[in-house]
């Protein structure tokens, strides 16, 4: 599974970061966190919110920084999907 | 899981009449710490700790409710909404909206781009665009709940009307200069389509959570800033001699609104730190108009936020966008300055 944290480098985004890698020790998950700072690169999963979360490309989040235990759920959520 | 999780609504039930009584009874709890200390009423040191005792814990108050209910509005909204709203509006018809919806759709600095380009996409002229985000750092809950609890309902009404009528007109002018060769050319390449992440159906308790959840992050950021100006407001009111800022920011000064824009546009604080300063200084001679100029140009125009919409603007377009609207702040100022 590969998680990209979208993000120009603000708080928020470093925020997300670090919870998101959190999330996946917990969960004892083999997932990789890229970050993706580049703004072209943003732009292109549509969002107008950053900081944004995409999981194995689907965009899952835009504008918020949710708690580890709800980033858990979501990216729970998305593996059964996968 | 805290109780504010688990009800929100009582929460809300518990913490107002909470929130009244403390408003209610401050003055008299600081005039009787104050009495308690044996500070001689009247002597400066005396009411500058009087003025600080009082003022930070009601503007903390003032700021939560507001931030609080604010919360609640913003739920409501969301960029993505905003932009749906605003596709195919007109020039003038879009200037007007976009500043409106500037004020209540969340939005920070570093989402500047994300939106700009989400706008573009969406064939949004660019003086709407321009509009908003002139608007959405110009005219935010923190300096409005400020000016309404240090200055008054009156000076918080003038603010924001003011703040509308610069990004009308500011996103209006750059509307009609034609600048859309000065947009970076890959911005308009890009097409993402409208990929949106499906809108979870907020309960009335979620958006209730999502006051309490503003409360905590904004008051939680902004508290510092506040104390440490009002700590500097109240050592100017209780040190600084009356009429000491006349001369500089007073009225008779013709060149003090562009001066105080052109200080404040690099300056970059927060509303919670500069305003209960800038109270001080009117209280001390400066005038309105001047101290509106300044304020508008450090809290709506800020470097960091410049900086990063160079991504997409070209150079020509950031001077042209900074110099419109600190345009329209120069002739607000001088306005207040005629009509006060």
């Amino acid at each position: 599974m590969i998680i990209k944290v979208l993000g120009p480098g603000c708080m928020n985004c470093k925020t997300l970061e670090r919870r998101t890698s959190e999330a996946i020790q917990v969960l004892h998950l083999d997932a990789t966190i890229e970050k993706i700072e580049d703004f072209e690169k943003i732009a292109s999963y549509g969002i107008m919110r950053t900081p944004g979360l995409v999981i194995d490309e689907k965009l899952v989040l835009a504008g918020s920084v949710p708690t580890v235990e709800t980033l858990k759920e979501i990216i729970l959520a998305h593996r059964s999907m996968a | 899981m805290n109780i504010i999780d688990r009800h929100p609504i009582g929460a809300i039930i518990a913490f107002f009449p909470l929130w009244i009584i403390l408003y209610l009874i401050l003055r008299h709890l600081v005039d009787g710490i104050i009495s308690l200390t044996g500070l001689a009423p009247g002597e400066r040191l005396t009411e500058a700790v009087r003025f600080f005792l009082y003022e930070v814990p009601k503007v903390l108050l003032l700021l939560t409710m507001v931030v609080f209910i604010v919360g609640i509005i913003r739920s409501y909204f969301s960029p993505e909404r905003t932009r749906i709203m605003l596709e195919g509006k007109p020039l003038f018809a879009g200037n007007i909206l976009a500043s409106m919806l500037g004020i209540v759709t969340p939005f920070c600095s570093c989402s500047a781009v994300p939106l700009f380009i989400g706008f573009v996409e969406a064939g949004i002229p660019l003086g709407v665009t321009f509009s908003f985000l002139v608007a959405a750092p110009m005219i935010n809950e923190i300096a409005v709940v400020l000016l309404f609890g240090l200055f008054g309902w009156q000076t918080a009404l003038i603010y924001v009307s003011a703040g509308l009528l610069i990004a009308i007109t500011s996103g209006f002018v750059i509307g009609k200069l034609h600048v859309e060769k000065y947009v970076e050319d890959w911005v308009y390449k890009i097409r993402a389509g409208n990929i949106t992440i499906e809108e979870v159906n907020f309960t009335f308790k979620d958006r209730i959570q999502s006051g309490f959840t503003a409360v905590k992050d904004i008051v939680g950021k902004v508290w510092p800033f506040l104390i440490v100006g009002i700590g500097v407001g109240a050592g100017i009111h209780g040190y600084v001699p009356e009429n000491f800022m006349a001369g500089v920011m007073g009225k008779s000064v013709w060149w003090s609104v562009p001066v105080a824009v052109l200080i404040g546009v690099p300056l970059y604080s927060n509303a919670a730190g500069i305003i209960p300063i800038v109270q001080a200084l009117l209280a001390k001679g400066a005038s309105l108009g001047t101290v509106l100029a300044f304020m508008m140009s450090v809290i709506g125009l800020s470097l960091p936020e410049t900086i990063i919409l160079r991504k997409v603007l070209k150079l020509p377009l950031i001077f042209i966008f900074v110099g419109v609207v600190a345009l329209g702040i120069i002739i607000v100022g001088y306005l207040f300055n005629v009509i006060y």
